[in-house]
């Protein structure tokens, strides 16, 4: 049978920050193998709405979470869900590149180290495997000892994400990834989405409106806490239904 | 719905320009055969043709409409998408003409024909076929130094027009029967002329492609003191 296209469902979900509600009875699907961006103004809740998806929020004091999560039709806020087993298959990258401070081969493999994997060649084989489909081997394959800091802005962010590939999860949370690099290493990420997205979902958080609208396959908008839009990029971005999310898109805001 | 890169997309839409300008060039030659040849069956083929290369002018057009509102395409590639699309609007007015040729075919109804001027219009057309092909040919290449060469053989088919027109006024004179066949042999020609000015109107987008200067080749003011 084949898989049903979303991989992550959220039902009528709200966060509230003691509180403050943050996310007010969010439902959207993300699916498989495609780039989602989510948009919005600072504040709007997608920052909130990505947490929520591996459970970043539990760290949060004083958070509350109602509605439910799937990923893959399992709830990943039921009494039994792992958090640590869900950040595996739901991995994330921050704005700012955040390496370790060691080297590249042990950046790569931390997620594995730590889930207990101690044999050589699984080791050896998953960075080849995670550096390339980062598209940084051929960039770092001589000097895979070397710390991982002394790499550029780009090269590290694409480090991060051999790290987050290593652990081979489902989904991929992109919470603004470019937003700290240069023109160059922007594209260079963007590049390596579009080829990720064959095997991976991914769902990017990020302010910048080009960025949304040249790789994502399905854009949604976030207004105060609220989705107002959602559905494939070409026509958020060409003729969006709702007018807040054009004067958003135009430019006209606030 | 699977996103591709840019590169891809605009490959693509050279690709579907490139085989707009192709079917175009197929209707031209089909209609003009059919004209010469009284094969109505060919001219309503030529007709019926025309609904795809409209439909592939509009997709044309969406596509473009999507990859800058998508893409944002700064520079060369901003003009590339910008020609195809004013070209293409042009291959689609070409077609149009290829039609109109179609449905002198199919309006003659026992006309005397002239086989001279029925000779030179085989001749005009073949040469006008011959200038799509060289134009589509220098879209794909970019090449605007051949574009300007294809601009300056419009003065050809100028002259084929002339001579036609020439050649119908004095069959008129001598024998009042040809007078309708005349008149349709003048507006055929009028049609091919008019596709050769469309020919010239995309050698100046390819030259805006390559320079960003939007010029003029061979001005009306030439053209017409030909007349």
């Amino acid at each position: 049978m084949a898989e049903p296209k979303e991989m992550i469902t959220v039902q009528d979900l709200h966060l509230y920050y003691g509180q403050q509600e943050a996310l007010r009875g969010v439902t959207i699907d993300f699916h498989r193998n495609e780039i989602t961006a989510v948009i919005g103004p600072s504040g709007c809740g997608k920052s909130s709405l990505l947490k929520t998806i591996n459970r970043l929020n539990d760290l949060v004091p004083d958070v509350t979470v109602t509605g439910t999560v799937k990923l893959n039709g399992q709830d990943i806020y039921a009494p039994n869900m792992d958090a640590v087993a869900l950040r595996k298959e739901v991995g994330m990258l921050f704005q700012q590149p955040n390496p370790f401070p060691f080297s590249i081969y042990d950046n790569v493999i931390y997620g594995l180290r730590i889930s207990g994997e101690k044999r050589k060649n699984v080791l050896d084989e998953a960075v080849e495997r995670s550096l390339k489909a980062a598209a940084i081997w051929d960039e770092v394959k001589d000097r895979l000892h070397d710390n991982a800091m002394s790499l550029s802005g780009g090269q590290q962010q694409r480090i991060c994400i051999a790290r987050v590939l290593a652990t081979q999860p489902k989904v991929i949370l992109m919470d603004e990834p470019t937003s700290a690099l240069d023109p160059i290493s922007s594209s260079e990420i963007e590049r390596t989405m579009l080829k990720l997205k064959d095997d991976y979902s991914i769902v990017i958080v990020t302010r910048n409106m080009q960025q949304a609208s040249r790789i994502s396959d399905r854009t949604a908008f976030f207004l105060a806490g609220e989705l107002i839009e959602d559905g494939p990029t070409r026509d958020i971005f060409m003729q969006p239904q709702k007018k807040e999310t054009e004067d958003y898109i135009s430019g006209r805001f606030g | 719905m699977f996103r591709r890169n840019f590169e891809d997309e605009l490959n693509d839409l050279h690709v579907r320009f490139s085989e707009m300008g192709m079917m175009v060039n197929e209707a031209i030659y089909k209609s003009v055969n059919a004209f010469i040849n009284h094969d109505k069956t060919l001219a309503k083929e030529v007709i019926e043709a025309d609904e795809r290369i409209n439909q592939r002018e509009v997709d044309l057009e969406k596509r473009s409409f999507e990859m800058i509102a998508l893409q944002q395409p700064v520079t060369g590639d901003l003009r590339m998408i910008v020609t195809v699309m004013k070209a293409s609007s042009d291959l689609e007015r070409m077609g149009d003409h290829a039609v109109s040729i179609a449905k002198s075919t199919i309006r003659v109804k026992g006309n005397v024909r002239v086989p001279e001027i029925e000779q030179v219009l085989a001749e005009m057309s073949t040469k006008v076929k011959q200038m799509v092909e060289e134009i589509l040919d220098a879209y794909v290449k970019a090449d605007m130094k051949r574009a300007k060469e294809i601009a300056a053989e419009d003065k050809n088919v100028d002259a084929y027009s002339d001579r036609i027109y020439k050649m119908c006024l004095s069959q008129m004179q001598e024998n009042p029967d040809t007078i309708v066949g005349s008149m349709d042999y003048m507006l055929v020609d009028s049609y091919l002329e008019r596709i050769g000015d469309y020919v010239t109107n995309i050698c100046e987008w390819i030259i805006y492609l390559e320079t960003g200067k939007l010029v003029e080749l061979n001005s009306n003011v030439e053209e017409d003191n030909i007349f």
